[in-house]
């Protein structure tokens, strides 16, 4: 591999002149095409933990609709973001769902309609008299919300091409909020944060296996490096808690001996916790009550293990709720400020600062997009 | 008084009760509206990031929103075009109408008067533009409903008779002034009788109504859209929440 990164550079940019810039050809609107798409329901084993209605409630309607009501009075940006799009669709072609699936229902703007319909209808009548579209929360609706509702990631990409910054993360996790609080959620959201409460982390990896992945981590880099590089679990006093999403002990193990190896030639103390061990925060994707419960567990363990200074390991849900955290469950100022702190923040301050060098020839000859 | 009198009494009695009740619905509706947004709390940090870092940043990053759409120039560049001409005639075809209602007229308004004339003649254009958008593709006529076509109509047409009084069946000037001048100051008068002057004010009169009630909301909403007036210090100081409820999970 001879070629320098201006070189690919090169060619990448003359890939996207061919492509018209554009990557994924704009499929047209194929209505229906992803309602079949359906997550699997939730089990009641796990709405009972995590404190929802093992079953659908008596009256779900009403209940729904009061609670589409105390959102309404709780997030502003929901209330805003309800009332004054526009329909323009600049948002139609921006989400990865449409583009993949062509199901207008995807549309950014088309999603969120299906929570400003049932809006309208009870909230905005003389809109509706106007001749908006509006219809009452049943059991078609309901159906839509569902399949449609969880067919987004809350990326927030259409908020960035929207006029007004409409963010229709603000609008699904309304919608799935609604839901929870009537009884309906997937089985794979609602499973996964009954097991950060049962052992601590989303795969549901029990304390003895981590430790013991730890270990086999410890005898892998000893074989790589030569070194005594530890892993250390549940270590009171240790300088930084770290929390990342548990497949780096299982799966992404590289990521995790890649931490070991960095706090080692860092000569920092650190430590993971079988109490919290997970940075992905899933009650992003359910409700209010959970992401703050699942963040809570995280500040817990801090002052349990004593810790100076929380770390959150690289995920993309992680770190959407860990900037929540002093919000949700502080104020942190038992940590060391600035918190909560992203492990490559955490790096690129002690790059910057000169605490380590960088050997630039080892990884020179790796592909990176 | 002969009956055609006493009919255009009523009429005109009619009118300025329906231009009364039209701007009591949109101050109204839109001071609710307004109070709404600003008692709601905004529980959580949301800015798109990479956002402004202080206050002064937040109101240069709207007053760029509101005049030059900077995101829509990223999503779609025609469409971009089109509504800001749109928005533009719209804005000058206001400030010309505030000649109607201010006494002395201010020397902007005399001297943008041509251009303003112009934004009026042209503002079918970009009308027209975002109308056909609606139908052209498949994506923007699933989303597109009565309300958005009655919106562009509603304009389109309000433009239209103001080009047809100003210009090819001209409305006598000073009974126009009159007319607004006394709505203005709670001494109304009859509007001229003029039918197509009196079909473009009864236009206008219903587009107040709509607009509280309406998508046209855009246009006050978009002063308190938490993804785009927040300061991007998510980490620092602390954010509160009003209503932080504690966990009742355990």
């Amino acid at each position: 591999m001879t070629e320098k990164w201006t070189d690919f550079a090169a060619t990448a940019l003359a890939w996207r002149k061919t492509n018209s810039g554009l990557a994924i050809p704009i499929p047209e609107v194929d209505e229906g095409v992803a309602a079949t798409m359906v997550c699997h329901p939730s089990k009641a084993k796990d709405m009972k933990p995590i404190a929802l209605p093992t079953e659908r409630v008596p009256h779900w309607q009403a209940r729904a609709i009061e609670k589409l009501r105390e959102l309404l009075t709780k997030y502003r940006g929901l209330q805003v973001y309800l009332d004054i799009c526009a329909q323009c669709g600049a948002c139609a072609d921006k989400c990865q769902f449409y583009l993949g699936t062509g199901d207008p229902n995807n549309m950014p703007v088309a999603r969120a309609n299906l929570l400003r319909k049932v809006y309208r209808y009870y909230f905005k009548r003389a809109e509706k008299f106007l001749g908006g579209d509006a219809e009452p929360f049943n059991e078609q609706v309901l159906k839509e919300w569902y399949t449609y509702f969880y067919q987004c990631s809350e990326c927030r990409r259409c908020s960035v091409f929207c006029p007004y910054g409409i963010d229709t993360a603000e609008i699904t996790m309304a919608a799935r909020e609604i839901m929870a609080a009537i009884g309906v959620a997937t089985k794979y959201v609602t499973e996964v944060v009954a097991k950060v409460y049962e052992r601590g982390n989303n795969l549901g990896i029990p304390a003895p296996a981590w430790i013991d992945n730890c270990q086999f981590l410890e005898e892998e880099l000893k074989t790589e490096t030569g070194k005594d590089i530890r892993l250390h679990v549940d270590e009171v006093g240790a300088d930084v808690l770290l929390v990342m999403p548990s497949a780096d002990n299982f799966a992404n193990t590289d990521t995790m001996m890649a931490y070991a190896k960095l706090f080692y030639a860092l000569g920092i103390s650190w430590t993971t916790s079988t109490y919290a061990n997970e940075g992905g925060n899933f009650g992003l994707f359910l409700n209010y009550q959970n992401m703050k419960k699942v963040n809570k567990r995280i500040l817990d363990a801090a002052r349990q293990l004593k810790v100076k200074r929380v770390i959150w390991g690289e995920c993309g849900h992680a770190w959407r709720a860990a900037i929540y955290t002093n919000t949700l469950n502080g104020p942190m100022d038992f940590l060391d400020p600035p918190h909560p702190v992203h492990i490559c923040q955490f790096t690129a301050d002690l790059i910057k600062r000169g605490a380590f060098k960088i050997d630039k020839s080892a990884n020179d000859d790796l592909l990176i997009t | 008084m002969n009956d055609a009198a006493m009919v255009w009494n009523l009429v005109a009695a009619l009118i300025i009760g329906f231009a009364y009740l039209s701007a009591f619905v949109l101050v109204g509706g839109l001071l609710l509206r307004l109070a709404l947004y600003i008692q709601t709390p905004v529980p959580l940090k949301i800015v798109q990031t990479p956002g402004p870092k202080s206050a002064p940043g937040v109101v240069a990053r709207i007053a760029g929103d509101v005049l030059i759409f900077p995101n829509l120039f990223q999503a779609d560049r025609l469409l971009w075009l089109g509504a800001w001409v749109f928005h533009a005639c719209l804005f000058l075809i206001l400030v010309r109408h505030t000649r109607y209602f201010l006494y002395p007229v201010p020397e902007l308004v005399i001297d943008w008067q041509t251009i303003s004339v112009y934004a009026g003649f042209f503002f079918p254009i970009p009308a027209l533009y975002l109308f056909w958008r609606r139908l052209a593709s498949s994506r923007v006529l699933y989303i597109s409903g009565l309300p958005d076509y009655i919106t562009l109509i509603l304009l389109t047409a309000i433009a239209s008779t103001g080009m047809l009084v100003h210009y090819f069946a001209r409305v006598y000037l000073v009974d126009v002034k009159a007319f607004t001048l006394g709505l203005v100051t709670f001494a109304p008068v009859p509007p001229p009788p003029h039918p197509i002057f009196i079909v473009h004010f009864l236009l206008v009169c219903a587009l107040l109504i709509w607009f509280p009630f309406s998508k046209l909301m855009h246009a006050g909403g978009i002063f308190f859209s938490p993804t785009r007036n927040q300061i991007d210090n998510v980490l620092y100081p602390r954010y509160v929440n009003k209503w932080n409820e504690e966990v009742r999970v355990d």
